[in-house]
């Protein structure tokens, strides 16, 4: 992957994008899904939320984007525009990685030029030259993913969403993802809520872990990761690591029980 | 943008994305026996959404098996011929020599078949080209909203239940016994597997997809023409594939009854039948079926055409 080109002035990496307080969902069923979530993303923090299936991850996530509407509470989101990865890379089969990537910049009505400089840098900062022409299936589980996160970069989003994106990727790729995320992230200083339901993920790719525990789902406990920017695998080998996954873990039972 | 939602508790909130894998909603108008199955079974075709691998090494095979079941139906037809027939009565099945020479090798018979195959094959597509607008269309207007469809698909339904053959005096009555009216036998015959397999490849689209475009502000337009309609494409050309062989039918079966205008097959055949010209008759009918299977493989080869790049149509293949 190549360094980045650009990076941006350090006064816009602070600017909050997403506020959540006392957010709560209920779904017509009656089933409480969410609970007094309070929340705050800024440009340049990486917040993972952990917890076990079904405590309302993800619902975070679709009410952050609007996709469906918070019962109460407040919810305001500065971003100019946001990035959503999904748990699968929902690509369109019937179009080229290239023309996967240019899809959200003609949604968008992207001018063609500056679309397709967007495509080849962000195919680019995946690892995808020379597969534009692909189709989705010709493509590996991860490289499908890459070429999803390709996608949402076109638009160079200051709120990235994930959704347990590598939740279906093996052990390896999935840390080679976690990486190429990271360096992304370095590059772009979104701000970004990912969730998943590995705390070893959360810890090492993100500045702050919540922890969310299930019915009605709720933030049970904060974690700040004190790791800075520049992660290497082998941070996943030291006792620092080991004792702060550790911890979450505790949180993650204790929250369960 | 700067988005400020402040919620009080509400009633039901709207779920995005109004993906619907049950295509068929005609429940409450009584039509049980659609609701049983998917729209191409409903149609009598293939099931188009199903993808399977061809087995390798059955090359030799998947030619062999059918030309030996091809040799046999001949074998069966000389044994009734020769084994059956008595000589008088021998011209209710001629062989099938004589039916080459007789009819195939004759000019006269070949360009009076010829003649009424052009008319059969005019009047088959241009009623296929009309049940493909009207078809695709009330398919979309349908995928629009959920009361759309719940109005509109039970006439689908009830189109392919009622006998189109039913109708044929009627429409004579009403259309006159020409080319018109033969065209809407055609239509009638062959808009019902076009209309169910459109709007079922229309919902076909996955849920994430759908949001993926509700995040991206894409409009109604937007979302048929990106995203509903390609993904659409192999249930589509599944319905057309279809529809052709039904449109050849309604062109014979249209012809046989109306009996007036510009002779189609189906006239001829009929002709030949009252004359007893056994091979004639038989020529034609041979023909007319290699109208129908040469449509179903054209279609299934312009459907491997438009979506066979990412779509698996191996199972189609005819």
């Amino acid at each position: 992957m190549s360094a980045p080109a650009t990076t941006r002035p350090a006064a816009a990496t602070d600017t909050r994008v997403l506020h959540f307080r006392d957010v709560a969902k209920t779904f017509p069923d009656g089933t409480v899904a969410l609970e007094g979530v309070d929340l705050d993303i800024r440009r340049g923090e990486f917040v993972t939320v952990v917890g076990p299936s079904g405590c309302g991850k993800s619902t975070l996530l679709r009410i952050a984007s609007d996709l469906s509407p918070a019962t109460s509470g407040e919810v305001q989101m500065d971003a100019k525009r946001i990035g959503y990865v999904f748990q699968d890379a929902t690509l369109l089969p019937w179009r080229s990685v290239l023309k996967n990537v240019q899809l959200l910049g003609e949604l968008h009505h992207m001018g063609k030029q500056s679309l397709n400089q967007a495509s080849r840098d962000a195919i680019d900062l995946v690892g995808l030259t020379g597969h534009e022409k692909k189709l989705p299936r010709e493509l590996s589980g991860g490289m499908r993913m890459r070429a999803s996160l390709a996608r949402s970069l076109t638009l160079d989003p200051d709120l990235f969403l994930f959704d347990e994106p590598f939740g279906a990727l093996d052990e390896i790729t999935r840390e080679r993802l976690n990486d190429e995320l990271l360096s992304m992230f370095r590059a772009k200083r979104f701000g970004a809520l990912f969730i998943t339901h590995s705390v070893s993920e959360a810890v090492y790719m993100s500045t702050r872990v919540l922890v969310m525990s299930g019915r009605p789902g709720h933030i049970v406990g904060s974690f700040d990761v004190p790791f800075g920017t520049d992660r290497t695998p082998e941070l996943r080998f030291t006792p620092e690591f080991a004792a702060l996954a550790g911890e979450v873990s505790h949180a993650l039972r204790e929250g369960h029980s | 943008m700067t988005t400020v939602r402040t919620h009080r508790p509400t009633s039901t909130p709207t779920v995005e994305g109004n993906v619907v894998t049950d295509v068929v909603t005609g429940t409450e108008q009584g039509t049980e026996a659609a609701v049983a199955a998917p729209p191409e079974l409903i149609a009598g075709g293939t099931a188009p959404l199903v993808r399977r691998k061809r087995r390798r090494g059955g090359k030799l095979m998947d030619i062999a098996a059918p030309l030996a079941v091809f040799a046999g139906l001949i074998g069966l037809w000389y044994a009734v011929t020769y084994l059956l027939l008595d000589p008088g009565r021998r011209f209710l099945m001629p062989p099938p020599q004589d039916v080459i020479t007789e009819a195939f090798l004759d000019g006269p018979t070949m360009e009076k078949i010829g003649e009424a195959l052009w008319n059969t094959i005019q009047v088959t597509f241009t009623g296929l080209a009309i049940a493909m607008v009207i078809g695709i269309s009330w398919a979309v207007v349908m995928s629009q909203t959920k009361v759309a469809e719940r109005s509109l698909f039970p006439y689908a339904v009830a189109l392919q239940c009622i006998p189109i053959l039913a109708l044929v005096p009627l429409i004579g009555f009403w259309f006159g016994y020409d080319f018109p009216a033969r065209v809407i036998v055609c239509v009638l015959i062959s808009l019902f597997p076009i209309v169910s397999n459109t709007l079922f490849g229309l919902q076909s689209v996955d849920r994430s997809q759908h949001e993926l475009f509700t995040l991206h502000g894409a409009g109604r337009l937007t979302r048929l023409t990106k995203l509903q309609f390609p993904a659409a494409m192999p249930a589509i050309f599944a319905g057309f594939r279809i529809s052709a062989g039904l449109s050849v039918v309604g062109a014979i079966v249209g012809d046989v009854f109306f009996r007036q205008g510009e002779a189609g097959l189906g006239i001829l055949l009929d002709n030949f039948r009252s004359r007893l010209q056994g091979p004639e008759l038989f020529a034609t009918i041979i023909v007319a079926a290699l109208l129908g299977i040469v449509t179903f493989i054209v279609f299934g080869w312009l459907g491997k055409l438009a979506v066979g790049r990412w779509y698996d149509t191996s199972r189609d293949a005819a």
